[in-house]
């Protein structure tokens, strides 16, 4: 179905739903990359105002990425609520936006309409909002979650710890697992980027964390962010895993190249659910996205990286996850290209995530080929937190030593949390306080 | 408390001024971080790394892709994945039947590949025997993917790209190996096995090398290469 728009007697034609979407995304270099941004600032404000006309209906009518040929459509489209999205289906997307921004649109309204927005509604309505408005609509929204504690409640924000180490080195990541501990990181989940991605790796990781846990009575989870595949052997070995990871995108070819499946992913969360490590009814599944990922693999399908992102929260949701979060500023300049587009997408992804009802945190960082630096994450943490943001990254001085990229300090979450009132999750906070005279003593652990 | 920095080079034990970093620590990392923004423009000396390949005693021949500078290369991923046609002609004189080629290729720190390729190589080579090795291709302003048109080039039935990684603040001179079973245009990630952080900081070379002997082994062993191809045997830290 085409569109069109008017501008001083100019008319803007937009061919289908995809091209619409795609001209109306704020500018950023992953659709220059792709061919698909519009080609002036004046298509691009053509094509918002065209798509604020378009009623929401039209995006259930007509699947952007093929129903037969793609298991994440097929998702999407199979899991809708129809009756969740009856009070929306009279609306236009500016419409929507309008109402998101009401008085009327509060946490309860907004809760129960989840299973009835698909994500490529959640991504239009996102395309003609400003950062006020993505912040202002996601604070309203939140969505708790359960491992050993509980995150997500309102007034706390959480941290996963990131003890990174350049080879692996037990005590090298002990270090930084006591270091970030005693500046009150790591209640979202002490979370391992392995180097080598190997069962047995995953398993003497886990053992790790695990023993020190136990040892300090720690209500946290833990996690060794290896391939889903290393997870899974690691776990029928008997290592102690709490939530499984996996990194995911939104289109099933993008998904392919990650060497995954939803059914894979089914079978994972199967598995971690069947040790029942957590609390009854736990959510045990982490995954990672990030705008940009599927256009890398030439898995786009002519859609824009900021709704193929969306996408990726639809399969995100099947599997009620513990924890949800983009890492926004990672993948490279060649998709976001600096500073100011990171901020948006940032702000961007936490919304789009919300309002598809995930428990959404923000991996704030950068790499050093992109036009970024602490300035530009100081600004998006600090809006992040306002906006309610689940959790964010803990990284000794922001520098991980093993990925080669800069993410959020154990200092930047203090400096947020005390700047804007924010607390850990509760179970990890009264343990802060009852341990925090003898946490010294962890060091003294690590050559034992 | 204990100093911590005495077991990793992360930035623990930083101390504290309020709820952020005091001055020494916060200026410290704006150095890093200008030095790192500088590793990432420092350009290949090809010439010079050739000179460095030669005494292993395989063939060096020097290639770039279709990205002309480094904003090119920066802006636009696939440029780098592509051979220019120069390149595409020297590779196609050496045509032959080859069990693996390796690319040295810049990446996004030509630093790492001055550092360490040639010797990874040095402790690796003479693990082959056996092998029927390609000439070492050389690379400019490539990717990874440049190994999947590089193989098929040559005749080879495997690729080993040893290229320059992401530099971090405090590795700007890191190395990553991707392995890729027969390598052609359209192979995704999940089809090749990687191994990173190669510098004696870091993964040190003989410790590479096995690794990558062992992989390049159950590669042409199996014939594949990817997600299903797990690294095994030793290859777990010291505890």
């Amino acid at each position: 179905m085409p569109f069109q728009h008017t501008v001083s007697g100019r008319v803007y034609k937009f061919e289908n739903l995809r091209v619409l979407l795609a001209k109306a995304s704020p500018a950023r270099s992953g659709d220059q990359l792709a061919g698909l941004a519009a080609a002036s600032a004046e298509e691009r404000a053509a094509a918002q105002l065209a798509l604020a006309d378009v009623p929401l209906k039209v995006f259930l009518a007509e699947p952007l990425v093929p129903y037969e040929t793609d298991e994440v459509t097929r998702l999407i489209f199979d899991s809708h609520d129809h009756a969740a999205f009856s009070p929306l289906a009279h609306l236009t997307v500016g419409e929507f936006r309008d109402w998101l921004l009401s008085v009327e649109a509060g946490s309860v309204e907004l809760g129960r309409l989840v299973p009835g927005i698909i994500p490529e509604m959640a991504a239009a309505v996102s395309k003609i909002m400003r950062l006020q408005d993505l912040i202002a609509v996601a604070a309203k929204i939140r969505v708790v979650t359960r491992f050993r504690n509980t995150l997500g409640l309102p007034g706390r924000l959480s941290t996963r710890l990131q003890p990174n180490h350049p080879s692996d080195s037990p005590q090298g990541i002990a270090a930084s697992i006591v270091d970030g501990l005693s500046l009150g990181s790591g209640d979202a989940v002490i979370g391992i980027n392995p180097v080598t991605d190997n069962p047995s790796t995953v398993a003497i990781l886990l053992r790790l964390v695990d023993r020190i846990r136990e040892t300090w009575r720690i209500p946290t989870q833990s996690c060794v962010l290896a391939h889903v595949t290393t997870q899974l052997e690691a776990l029928r070995r008997g290592a102690p895993v709490d939530l499984i990871f996996q990194s995911i995108a939104g289109t099933e070819a993008a998904n392919s190249s990650f060497g995954i499946n939803l059914a894979l992913l089914d079978e994972a969360e199967q598995a971690a659910r069947s040790l029942n490590r957590g609390v009854p009814g736990a959510n045990v599944m982490y995954f990672e996205t990030g705008q940009g990922s599927a256009l890398s693999a030439n898995a786009h399908h002519g859609l824009d990286q900021q709704t193929c992102e969306a996408r990726a929260y639809a399969v995100a949701r099947r599997f009620h996850p513990l924890l949800v979060n983009t890492v926004v500023g990672f993948i490279g300049p060649e998709y976001l290209y600096d500073g100011k587009q990171i901020l948006r997408a940032g702000l961007e992804d936490h919304f789009c995530g919300k309002l598809l009802g995930l428990p959404m945190g923000c991996d704030v960082c950068y790499t050093n080929h992109a036009e970024a630096d602490q300035d530009d994450m100081d600004a998006l943490l600090t809006l992040l937190a306002t906006a309610g943001v689940n959790y964010i990254m803990g990284v000794p001085g922001a520098d991980d030593v093993m990925l080669h990229y800069q993410s959020t300090s154990f200092h930047d979450a203090l400096y947020v949390r005390s700047l804007l009132g924010l607390r850990p999750a509760p179970e990890f906070e009264q343990w802060f306080n009852e341990v925090q005279a003898e946490l010294p003593r962890m060091a003294a652990m690590i050559e034992a | 408390m204990k100093d911590l920095r005495v077991f990793t080079p992360a930035r623990v034990s930083l101390g504290r001024a309020g709820s952020g970093l005091p001055t020494r620590a916060h200026l410290e990392f704006q150095l890093a971080h200008a030095r790192a923004r500088d590793a990432v423009h420092h350009p290949l000396d090809a010439a010079a790394l050739a000179l460095d390949l030669a005494p292993l005693g395989l063939p060096v021949v020097r290639t770039a892709s279709e990205a002309p500078n480094r904003d090119a290369y920066l802006r636009n991923p696939n440029a780098g994945r592509t051979l220019n046609a120069a390149s595409r002609e020297s590779l196609a004189a050496l045509h032959g039947h080859f069990d693996a080629v390796f690319l040295v290729a810049d990446g996004l720190s030509a630093l790492a590949v001055h550092r360490h390729a040639a010797p990874l190589l040095a402790c690796l080579l003479p693990s082959l025997t056996g092998w029927t090795l390609a000439p070492i291709v050389v690379a400019e302003q490539a990717r990874v993917a440049l190994g999947d048109e590089v193989g098929p080039a040559l005749g080879a039935a495997m690729s080993v790209v040893l290229i320059g990684e992401r530099p971090g603040l405090s590795s700007p001179d890191s190395l990553g190996a991707y392995l890729t079973w027969s390598p052609a245009p359209g192979r995704t990630d999940a089809e090749r096995n990687c191994i990173s952080n190669i510098r004696p900081e870091g993964l040190p070379y003989p410790l590479a090398a096995q690794r990558l002997l062992y992989l390049m082994n159950e590669s042409r062993r199996r014939k594949l290469s990817g997600v299903p191809l797990k690294e095994e045997a030793a290859l777990t830290p010291s505890a």
